[in-house]
């Protein structure tokens, strides 16, 4: 009775997430089969006996509740059964500590970092405190998220009368900040047409909904676990009306429905009906490109690039072994909701896109954000 | 709802549960008496071994750790003068004045007494107030926690007494340090002066070691001796502690009350409490006199509050997943650890383990008491060792409490520069009360007051909360001197010998107070203009802090101008000397490492300064060295290595 995991409402949900990782699965199963034909003699890949895990936040944050979910798993699989120890680095918003696991970590595969949206996004945005780049790290595993925008009932029943209410009045929406991992949701908002005051300095999406539950908020968003947890009673209670999904990007770099939220249209589907058209321009570009990183990768094991490539090809294989395991898969549900973690090359094919954001598209980030919200950045 | 709060006590009382939860206290215990690891650092200690555990044990734990840390760390408070963590930065004021007096059995049997029966009362609290605290939490909003914060701001009028406008100006340059960092309307950095350390503000524990222990670390070496400057009757002051509290259920309720209230409105952080209710008490006395000079209803209050506010904190962690300290944001770190999703379904599906949590922490809080009144007096003796021996271990323990706080040298630097204002206002008597308020409070001020703008434009202040929360606040500035003016007006014929003193002690002004005033005008002129480029909107607080300063300065210079004036010698070549030192030492880190630096300062200054015996010296800095070498290991942590380690 005291066991309570989260039901696994969606496990019926379960199978179509898997048709859209299988191609992804197909991949990786190939390339392993390659790397392995490589390493025939595993067994000498030396893995060190501690792997020190910087975690660039606090202890008990999301992204550390979701390394130590990790390292029993990651442990177990790897050859040897190296100790994780994990090393909590705060401060600047996971700026500080990726700054010194860049600097200091040593590449013979005994120190792993692990990442977030808000790590990513400065990187993307060129904050002048970041000196990490993503080119210099290896990715192992990512594990994606997705999140649904919803509304106050009195803008109205249905998802199409909010839309068309909120083309016509300002409505408010509590951030963490302009340039944290709310910020493909205004873009989207806006690529809407939906006129947005974003108010800013909560200092965590929870914070944000508990707005929104006050009834200070108009607009909200959370992410898929917190979405369950706390909205879904408010949407049963007709305390808040779902709009759309942000949605999953497939392997082909297309947005497709996300598996935890199959009645719900994505931005793209909304969009369409809207403007008959899919979005593209500069706004697009950005909003697909924050997503990805944002989202789909949103939280990452890497190490340093130039660490022995056998280690990197053992650690990955060590992910593979239980990704796709029925008890991992239970045991993931409360934590990460019914995504399945990428690993290893298809990763680096995603984050290399994602990371990049040219020249024209900054500028119009830029510009929207000093414009739209007054930010700065 | 009966038989689940019954049930739930039954398995409270089963051998799995009460093991763990001893373990629990045990290890909060020891966290809480070292200073600096407070609720996080003790949470990260137990979080590897929750997966996989069975839920009501594992909170059995936990709860006996959270229960237990604002109790134990009232031992560093009083018997150092180091805010053990934010809870107990109040306590440290009357706390530690009473040790120095020979009180400190007393101080710590008041404080254990009072920390217990907070706790109790903050379950009672608790266990009713779950059932309908989701309405009244959301009723919060924006611009009731923004009057929440300029209630606390209110208390510098209280805290600081006849140097009222010292005490504003010492709380304006709270506000202007508070302000360091992001600014939350617009995401515009202020005062980074380019230093990737300030971009994130600084740590309040930093700011709380900097200006409290510091200083009196300092001062106690200019002045040498031991920290209690009178011999300390040990036997008397155990029973004469539990005396002092069972005098004031009213207090002791009050305070507990205040406590577990102000936890459970997510956001406003345990930080605050204390200097609220010690405010409160201050307010409520009717001779405040003996405040900050060693008054027991200055540790009652804050340590009275501080566990209820601990029990109170759980609420938004339960109800709304939203954490409201920073060991409930860890705390909620290992629910999800355990599988448990906080939220409503807490109270529908597992209410029972709500109250598991609840009797837990009532239960643990007792037993932590306990353990505490049981050391209170073998560790009160510490008072009376020579302060010179002891100086070293506390300079390392604040360097080494310091350090955890964002685990950058940066830390070690804010301490000292910090620590340096600390002395200036304690020698020239700002109140560094009013400075930690304005520094605590700085940052919720100003997002509160732009939220509640943003969301609610001019409404947000026409709210009934709002209302009622203002009339608190003008009450609280004027009935206490209205009261103490009625008071005196009767008895004008006859006054009593202590109203005389009052009457009789004129302002006086020295060259600090002249160093201060003037650094702090030119100070806020220079900022005004380096501000020039901040958006009106981030800029807003700063600008108004630094308004605070000048006109807090000008109406002091234009008081000193016209009342009859005693020059004061303030003496500070001795105090400089030893910041000096303390600089000195960091930079010893810097080159040759933490641990190389620690144990050779601890030896250096043992055969040098203390001039104990060798042999002595030479234990006492090994025990600091295995000490320090223990904590990397139990919390993996590197110590700055020194420049010197790359060669």
């Amino acid at each position: 009775m005291t066991t309570l995991k989260r039901k696994p409402l969606n496990a019926h949900k379960l199978p179509a997430l898997r048709t859209v990782y299988k191609k992804a699965l197909l991949v990786v199963a190939c390339s392993a089969l390659g790397a392995t034909s490589v390493n025939t003699q595993a067994s000498d890949v030396g893995v060190p006996d501690t792997i020190h895990w910087t975690i660039p936040f606090g202890v008990g944050g999301g992204t550390d509740v979701w390394a130590r979910f990790f390292t029993t798993w990651m442990s177990d699989h790897v050859q040897g059964n190296p100790t994780l120890v994990i090393d909590n680095v705060p401060g600047g918003g996971s700026i500080n500590g990726s700054n010194l696991f860049a600097m200091r970590a040593a590449s013979d595969g005994s120190q792993w970092i692990g990442t977030s949206a808000s790590t990513q996004y400065p990187a993307m945005l060129q904050d002048r405190r970041v000196r990490y780049s993503y080119d210099d790290w290896t990715p192992i595993l990512a594990t994606p998220t997705g999140g649904v925008v919803y509304a106050q009932p009195k803008l109205g029943n249905t998802a199409e009368e909010v839309l068309s209410a909120v083309a016509d009045q300002r409505v408010k929406f509590a951030v963490q900040s302009h340039t944290g991992l709310e910020l493909p949701v205004l873009i989207a908002l806006d690529l809407l047409g939906a006129d947005v005051q974003a108010v800013s300095g909560m200092r965590s999406r929870g914070e944000g909904r508990l707005a929104f539950e006050r009834g200070e908020a108009d607009i909200d968003f959370q992410t898929t676990s917190a979405y369950f947890s706390s909205v879904e009673p408010l949407v049963e209670s007709g305390r808040a009306v779902p709009l759309f999904s942000l949605g999953m990007l497939n392997d082909n770099g297309d947005i497709v429905r996300d598996p935890a939220f199959p009645d719900l249209p994505t931005f793209y589907e909304v969009y369409e009906t809207v403007h008959g058209e899919v979005p593209s321009g500069p706004a697009a570009e950005a909003f697909r490109k924050f997503f990805a990183s944002g989202f789909t990768l949103q939280k990452l094991i890497l190490l340093p690039k130039d660490a022995p490539d056998a280690l990197i090809q053992e650690y990955r294989e060590a992910a593979r072994r239980f990704v796709d395991t029925q008890a991992f898969q239970d045991a993931a549900m409360a934590q990460l909701g019914p995504y399945t973690p990428v690993v290893g090359e298809v990763v680096e094919q995603h984050l290399h896109d994602a990371m990049s954001l040219d020249d024209a598209t900054r500028q119009w980030l830029v510009e929207w954000l000093l414009e739209q919200h007054g930010a700065r950045i | 709802m009966l038989d689940v709060l019954f049930s739930s006590l039954g398995q409270l009382f089963t051998v799995p549960h009460m093991l763990y939860m001893v373990m629990g206290v045990l290890i909060g215990l020891i966290v809480g008496i070292i200073p600096g690891l407070g609720g996080i650092a003790g949470m990260s200690l137990l979080l590897p071994f929750l997966y996989g555990m069975e839920p009501t044990v594992a909170l059995g734990m936990l709860m006996g750790l959270v229960a237990v840390i604002p109790t134990g760390d009232t031992f560093a408070s009083v018997l150092l003068g180091i805010p053990g963590s934010s809870a107990s930065q109040a306590t440290v004021v009357d706390g530690f004045a009473l040790a120095k007096k020979g009180q400190a059995a007393r101080a710590l049997s008041s404080a254990f007494l009072s920390s217990m029966m907070g706790g109790l009362i903050g379950a009672l609290v608790l266990t009713a107030f779950i059932l309908i605290a989701r309405p009244v939490v959301l009723s919060f909003s924006s611009s009731e926690l923004f009057m929440l914060t300029l209630l606390g701001l209110s208390m510098v009028a209280v805290l600081s007494g006849k140097d009222v406008f010292k005490g504003v100006a010492a709380c304006g340059v709270g506000l202007l340090v508070g302000t360091i960092g992001m600014a939350p309307a617009t995401g515009e950095f202020r005062l980074p002066f380019e230093i990737d350390y300030l971009y994130d503000g600084l740590p309040l524990v930093v700011v709380g070691l900097g200006i409290f222990a510091l200083p009196e670390i300092i001062d106690l070496l200019v002045k040498r001796g031991a920290i209690a400057e009178q011999p300390c009757q040990l036997g008397k002051g155990w029973k004469e502690g539990v005396k002092d509290v069972a005098q004031r259920p009213g207090l002791v309720a009050r305070c507990a009350g205040i406590g577990s209230l102000m936890g459970t409105i997510p956001g406003l952080a345990g930080s605050v409490v204390d200097w609220l209710t010690y405010g409160h008490a201050v307010q409520s006395a009717k001779d405040k006199s003996q405040f900050g000079k060693g008054d027991i209803r200055g540790v009652i209050a804050p340590e009275s509050a501080n566990n209820a506010c601990a029990c109170g904190a759980m609420v938004p962690t339960l109800l709304f997943g939203i954490p409201g300290s920073g060991t409930a944001a860890v705390f909620l770190g290992g629910l999800l650890l355990l599988g448990l999703q906080p939220g409503v379904s807490m109270l529908e599906t597992n209410l029972d383990l709500t109250y598991t949590i609840i009797w837990s922490l009532a239960l643990a809080n007792i037993l932590g008491a306990a353990l505490c009144l049981g050391l209170a007096r073998p560790v009160a003796s510490l008072t009376r060792v020579p302060f010179v021996i002891l100086a070293p271990l506390i300079t390392i323990l604040i360097l080494f409490a310091a350090y955890q706080a964002t685990r950058s040298l940066g830390d070690l630097f804010a301490l000292g520069i910090i620590g340096a204002i600390g002395v200036l206002f304690k020698q020239a008597n700002w109140s560094r009360p009013a400075f930690l308020i304005g520094f605590v409070l700085a940052p919720g001020a100003e997002a509160y007051f732009y939220q509640a703008a943003q969301f609610q434009g001019v409404e947000a202040f026409m709210r009934p909360g709002v209302l009622i929360i203002g009339a608190l606040i003008v009450a609280s500035l004027i009935v206490p001197p209205l009261r103490s003016y009625l008071q005196k007006r009767p008895q004008a014929e006859q006054p009593s010998p202590h109203a005389l003193q009052e009457e009789v002690a004129p302002l006086s002004l020295g060259v600090i107070d002249l160093v201060l005033l003037g650094s702090l005008l030119v100070g806020a002129g220079y900022m005004w203009l380096a501000f020039a480029d901040l958006s009106l909107l981030g800029g807003m607080m700063p600008r108004l802090a630094m308004a605070i300063i000048v006109a807090a300065c000008l109406l002091e210079i234009i008081r000193t101008a016209i009342k009859p004036l005693q020059w004061q010698t303030q003496v500070l070549r001795q105090h400089f000397s030893w910041v000096a030192g303390f600089f000195a030492l960091i930079g010893s880190v810097m080159i040759f490492g933490f641990l190389f630096t620690a144990a050779v300062f601890c030896l250096g200054f043992l055969l040098m300064v203390a001039r104990i015996k060798p042999v002595v010296a030479v234990g006492v800095a090994a025990g600091v060295t295995l000490f320090l070498i223990g904590m990397a290991n139990l919390l993996t942590l590197t110590y700055p290595s020194g420049m010197l380690a790359g060669l």
